[in-house]
């Protein structure tokens, strides 16, 4: 059973994707030959003489060699999209101190991509050293040994000039997969308006090439560095390996003077750009065509279609970009098709059921649900610290401000789970304290205020994994095991708890320990809020269903889920006000305008509350008065008097 | 000449309404725009169908010449008022002027860079300051949303993000969010998505057109290279499209959902102002140094159709508002001119025009025209009078109250003295209604005006949205008759202490007048 559906996921994966990676793939390749033939013109420059630059370089495009590096390059794009396509994520992972980071950067997964990389890079920067000719052509050069005048017998000698070509180009990749990390490059960003591929792609390249040629400086400038004293290491090694001589005539690159070559400065460069301008091409366009909407038909026309439809999507449990995609399709149709709205207010036929819209509804509530339940435990473990904190009473200095204390304080707070150790997965313990969902509170979203009073028994770590799926989070087995042990703290455990505390001390005041267990409050907030995007287009598609149904729905079907769905949507709102109250939420982080890295995933919750906001007003606005109608509570009653007044 | 088309409604009847209406003939031809030849007039109105890719010829020709576009010359500050839609951006107190979309509240940029917003329901009048906040050229609340209010100034946008229920007057700047980027600046025209989710903000120096989403401070450029910058953007109420005018003598319709848009390449100049019928089906704009007023079409939007802005070939002439003279019982008066900013109200019954005289000419001035409007089955444009403030009082910008029950509610500010010294210049605002019946048109009362022009700042403001006393005499009031008696319209002040301390005896204030349906 699992076993079918595992498999019609991936069949609908395909479907979806397939055609797009491949269209990707196919675009970066074409534009390969385009790169070459700038980098060519670019790397014989001649500024003396023009026409004579042109023809050469003309000429050489022409040649084997070229013609070779280009079918070589080909393979190393397709590597690096295929590396693109299992790396992609659409939620992305926010590493919340800075042993999450290295943690992150030392986990087999991006080891090998870095590897991979650095590879690539090599390989790249062999293409550019063939393809620059002169001096940098070959690794062995034939040369005389000044020490044996007497027989000047021709010997191969390493060329020093392609060791560093080559190991640059192996740096840059491994930067380029380090920054890929760091600066989620990973990170799928779904565009804030529909803009047609060319022009999407034409958008972006002035600000990839600059990107690219800034970061190719830099890169260039720390593998000097590098070279400068590390350099003779490698160069042994290929001179024993090889039994290659070394060409005393020659000047040695690792010292101040070798490395002041204006020309060999400009190739690796050169070489530099090349090699970030091709990948991140390949990047670019794995980027718009994933992020490409999608249309999801409503209503099946065949009996085979049923598994691609909307609102079967919609409710069962695609990968994540499946999903996304489904509900970018919902706010596209709720907004602009009056046809597809249609459908999703029609009644099946037989039987007169609104299915489309059950589902539909069902599925961005449930949503909305759990954001609110995610936000509340949040809260809740929030307030539970500060509290614990106060009764313990010893914890209390600390360099930062009380946000971060209550942030950092999250990893030791851990009690008798299986990740209670500080020691333990980084990635885990960055969330696990934070989103207790399995607290015996989970599952009551009437009234948070109730909640907020009620004694918080325990917490547990076995919280929610973003990166997978949002479904099965809820591990209410084990809530009910774990929540029977608590209820009784037996004498070990009070114990256990007391030598945690002093533990906790003892590495609190230890400097390094903290340095790498300090939690960015701002980072622990962000990864709260990672996967809003989802949210926020259940929050449009919703509302504007909604507000559409007021003229458009014939058979009254949103009227009957309408108190749900204005109940949902001003709970959500009080609690992501309250949220906001919290230290650190509602300050901004900077803004990087114009650059080539996505930081929109940042400033996801200004974004989320927005749209709340928003979807509420346009509600209210297209119902007016006969919002006093729908049964609500007193207090969103009372809510949406404020709301009518625009006074929110 | 002889085309007739067939949308267009068979020339007005004019008998009912006197000498007026000569000067604002409603054409009931469809011409072939003025400046162009027989053979090669028909680009100049003819849309680029090219999306830029083969542009026409005149756009062509306007694209490439070598000199500096026109905006690259000017200072920052003549560029705005140069394409602001204020008559006198440079010199008059108040610079621009916005209603929320959906209460009785609105907001002014005063000469001394504070904004203020005024509410029906509250005494308070926050003022709003900030240290970025220089040269405001256009004020814009955000659509589905108590109070965000976004300020386009010199060096970038300012959003400022007010408490509805707060009684400070002096927001903090850390309520303004700031939205810059390089190179786009100054910033002189603001649009929002009818949606509340997107805002639109156009510099005249910018090739580039920025969407911004303005929670996450992230923006999208809308590049289209040619024409040079843009300075003036319209959002269709609908939110299917968006007119963005060029410095030269091109303009484009953008559709708001895959961002494409089509050109279209004036011979005269550039298009000056717009606006967009209710329905988004009909744009009617005015370009630079011509007094007419074109329309066009648009097919009805479809979300299914994406990608296709769908404007019809041609556009039309619908008025002609070239300079006319005619008697008055006050003597030989001259009215007409090129047009300076246009409103449509929201239900599509009114449209309110700026007509400037000519700078050049004597005697003629400044004047506000109201049209009766119809927009469906056939599109039909009828002059319906013009609206005087006091002796000298020069309308300065017009909006309509955007959620206005009964009827159109009109609100003009003006500008009163414009010989003096620009900082010393008090200026005179009023706001006036045009009726649902259209015809209650008149000057405000100028007794009462003349009374309050020396007198303190008074602290009475009047509800726009509250019910107003219905009058008899309101009605076929022409241009240039007797002041109406205080009693027959519903009148309030609003002293604007914007102008005090620039000239010393300058109050700067908007009039309320609301003449009733008739």
């Amino acid at each position: 059973m699992e076993a079918a559906a595992a498999g019609r996921q991936r069949a609908l994966l395909r479907q979806v994707l397939g055609w797009r990676l491949a269209a990707a793939v196919a675009w970066s390749g074409l534009l390969l030959p385009v790169c070459t033939a700038a980098f060519v013109l670019l790397s014989g420059i001649q500024p003396l003489r023009p026409l004579r630059w042109l023809s050469d370089s003309f000429d050489d495009l022409y040649t084997s060699h070229v013609i070779f590096c280009i079918l070589l390059m080909s393979v190393v794009v397709l590597v690096i999209s295929v590396f693109n396509v299992e790396f992609y994520a659409v939620v992305p992972s926010i590493p919340c101190s800075r042993l999450a980071l290295i943690g992150k950067i030392i986990h087999p997964q991006q080891v090998i991509h870095s590897v991979a990389h650095a590879i690539m890079g090599m390989l790249v920067a062999w293409c550019a050293a063939v393809m620059t000719k002169g001096r940098f052509q070959f690794l062995a050069v034939p040369c005389t040994i000044s020490e044996s005048l007497n027989d000047a017998v021709p010997q191969m000698c390493l060329n020093e000039y392609h060791l560093f070509f080559l190991l640059s180009g192996a740096f840059m990749g491994y930067c380029y997969s380090l920054l890929y990390l760091i600066n989620n490059m990973n990170y799928l960003a779904f565009p804030i308006i529909q803009q047609y591929k060319y022009l999407r792609f034409r958008r972006s390249l002035p600000l990839l090439v600059k990107h690219s040629c800034v970061e190719s400086l830099y890169s260039v400038r720390n593998f000097c560095v590098a070279y400068y004293f590390f350099g003779y290491i490698p160069k042994m090694w290929i001179s024993t390996t090889m039994d290659l001589r070394i060409d005393s005539k020659l000047h040695p690159l690792d010292t101040l003077s070798g490395l002041l070559d204006l020309s060999l400065f400009y190739h690796v460069w050169l070489c530099g750009v090349f090699l970030l301008v091709t990948w991140y091409i390949a990047w670019l366009f794995f980027k718009i065509y994933a992020t490409e909407t999608h249309h999801f038909p409503v209503q099946p026309t065949f009996a085979e279609e049923t598994d691609q439809c909307l609102p079967k999507i919609l409710n069962s449990n695609p990968p994540l970009i499946i999903k996304f995609l489904a509900l970018q399709d919902l706010m596209l149709l709720s907004q602009y098709s009056p046809v597809r709205r249609q459908e999703v207010f029609s009644l099946s036929q037989p039987g007169g059921h609104p299915h489309n819209w059950t589902a539909i509804s069902r599925e961005c509530l449930s949503l909305l649900t759990d954001l609110t339940q995610r936000l509340i435990a949040q809260q809740e473990a929030a307030a539970a610290n500060g509290r614990a904190k106060q009764q313990v009473g010893e914890m209390k200095v600390s360099p930062q401000t009380p946000g971060a204390v209550v942030a950092e304080d999250i990893p030791f707070q851990l009690q008798r789970s299986d990740i209670g150790s500080p020691f333990s997965s980084p990635a885990l313990n960055c969330k696990a304290g934070i989103l207790d969902l399995s607290s015996p509170w989970h599952g009551s979203v009437q009234s948070p205020l109730v909640m907020r009073r009620g004694p918080k028994l325990w917490t547990s770590g076995s919280g929610l994994q973003m990166n997978g799926s949002h479904r099965e989070s809820f591990p209410v087995l084990s809530v009910a095991r774990v929540g029977s042990e608590a209820v009784q703290p037996s004498f070990i455990y009070t114990w256990l708890q007391n030598k945690q505390e002093q533990i906790k001390n003892f590495l609190s005041r230890r400097v390094l320990i903290m340095y790498f267990f300090s939690k960015h409050p701002e980072a622990s907030i962000q990864a709260v809020f990672s996967d809003a995007q989802m949210h926020i287009w259940a929050l449009e598609g919703l509302s504007h269903l909604v507000a559409a149904s007021f003229t458009e729905d014939q058979f009254g079907v949103v009227q009957t889920t309408l108190p749900a769905i204005l109940n949902t949507l001003l709970t959500l709102q009080e609690v992501v006000d309250r949220h906001f109250k919290l230290p650190h939420v509602s300050s901004k982080p900077p803004r990087s305008s114009g650059s080539l890295v996505d930081t929109s995933y940042k400033t996801l919750r200004f974004a989320l509350r927005a749209s709340l906001k928003t979807a509420l007003y346009r509600i209210t606005t297209v119902f007016g008065e006969h919002l006093n109608a729908v049964q609500v509570s007193t207090e969103h009653k009372k809510r949406l008097q404020q709301f009518l007044e625009y006074k929110e | 000449m002889a085309l007739l088309p067939a949308r267009l409604p068979p020339p007005t009847p004019l008998g009912a309404l006197q000498s007026i209406e000569r000067s604002l003939l409603c054409r009931g031809e469809k011409r072939r725009w003025k400046g162009a030849g027989a053979a090669k007039g028909s680009k100049g109105l003819q849309r680029d169908r090219s999306k830029g890719r083969r542009g026409g010829l005149s756009a062509r020709s306007a694209l490439t010449s070598p000199r500096l576009p026109p905006p690259l010359q000017l200072t920052s500050e003549d560029m705005i008022a140069a394409f602001s839609q204020a008559v006198d951006w440079a010199g008059c107190s108040i610079r621009a002027f916005a209603w929320h979309p959906h209460t009785s509240k609105f907001a002014v940029a005063l000469l001394d860079d504070s904004v203020r917003v005024y509410n029906s329901s509250s005494a308070t009048i926050p003022s709003l300051k900030h240290r970025l906040q220089r040269n405001v050229a256009a004020v814009a609340w955000k659509p589905l949303c108590a109070s965000i209010l976004a300020v386009a100034c010199q060096s970038c946008v300012l959003v400022w993000h007010l408490d509805p229920t707060s009684l400070s007057t002096r927001p903090s700047s850390g309520c303004a969010q700031v939205l810059s980027y390089p190179g786009h600046s100054p910033v002189t025209s603001l649009a929002w998505a009818p949606s509340g989710k997107l805002l639109l903000s156009a510099s005249p120096v910018d090739t580039a057109m920025l969407v911004w989403d303005v929670s996450t401070e992230n923006c999208v450029q809308l590049q289209w290279f040619g024409g040079g910058g843009v300075t003036f953007l319209a959002w269709s109420p609908d939110g299917s499209k968006v007119l963005a005018a060029t410095p030269s003598a091109v303009f484009k319709v953008w559709e708001a959902q895959m961002w494409t848009c089509e050109k279209w390449p004036t011979i005269k100049g550039r298009c000056q102002t717009g606006c967009w019928s209710p329905d988004g089906s009909r744009l009617l704009f005015t370009v630079l140094g011509e007094s007419v007023i074109y329309s066009l079409s648009f097919s009805e939007y479809r979300g299914d159709m994406q990608g296709q802005v769908g404007g019809s070939k041609t556009a039309s002439i619908v008025a002609d508002l070239s300079e006319t003279t005619f008697e008055t019982p006050y003597g030989e008066e001259r009215v007409g001119g090129a047009v300076q900013s246009m409103a449509w109200d929201p239900t599509g019954e009114r449209l309110a025009v700026i007509i400037r005289g000519d700078p050049r000419t004597a005697g003629t001035q400044t004047v506000v025209a109201v049209f009766r409007t119809r927009n469906s089955p056939v599109f039909e444009l009828l002059p319906c009078g013009f609206l005087r403030g006091e002796q000298s009082a020069e309308p300065q910008l017009i909006a309509f109250h955007p959620c206005f029950q009964k009827g159109a509610l009109l609100t003009v500010v003006s500008h009163g003295h414009i010989w003096r010294p620009r900082l010393s210049a008090p200026c005179q605002g009023l706001i006036a209604a045009a009726g649902g019946g259209g015809k209650a048109l008149g000057t405000p009362p100028r007794t009462a005006a003349a009374s309050r022009a020396a007198g303190q700042p008074q602290r009475q403001q009047e509800q726009p949205g509250c019910p107003h006393r219905p009058a008899a005499a309101a009605g076929g009031r022409e241009r240039g008759g007797g002041p109406c008696p205080p009693r027959d319209s519903w009148a309030g002040d609003v002293p604007l202490p914007g102008a005090a301390g620039m000239g010393g005896a300058g109050v700067a204030r908007l009039h309320l007048l609301l003449h009733p349906n008739v």
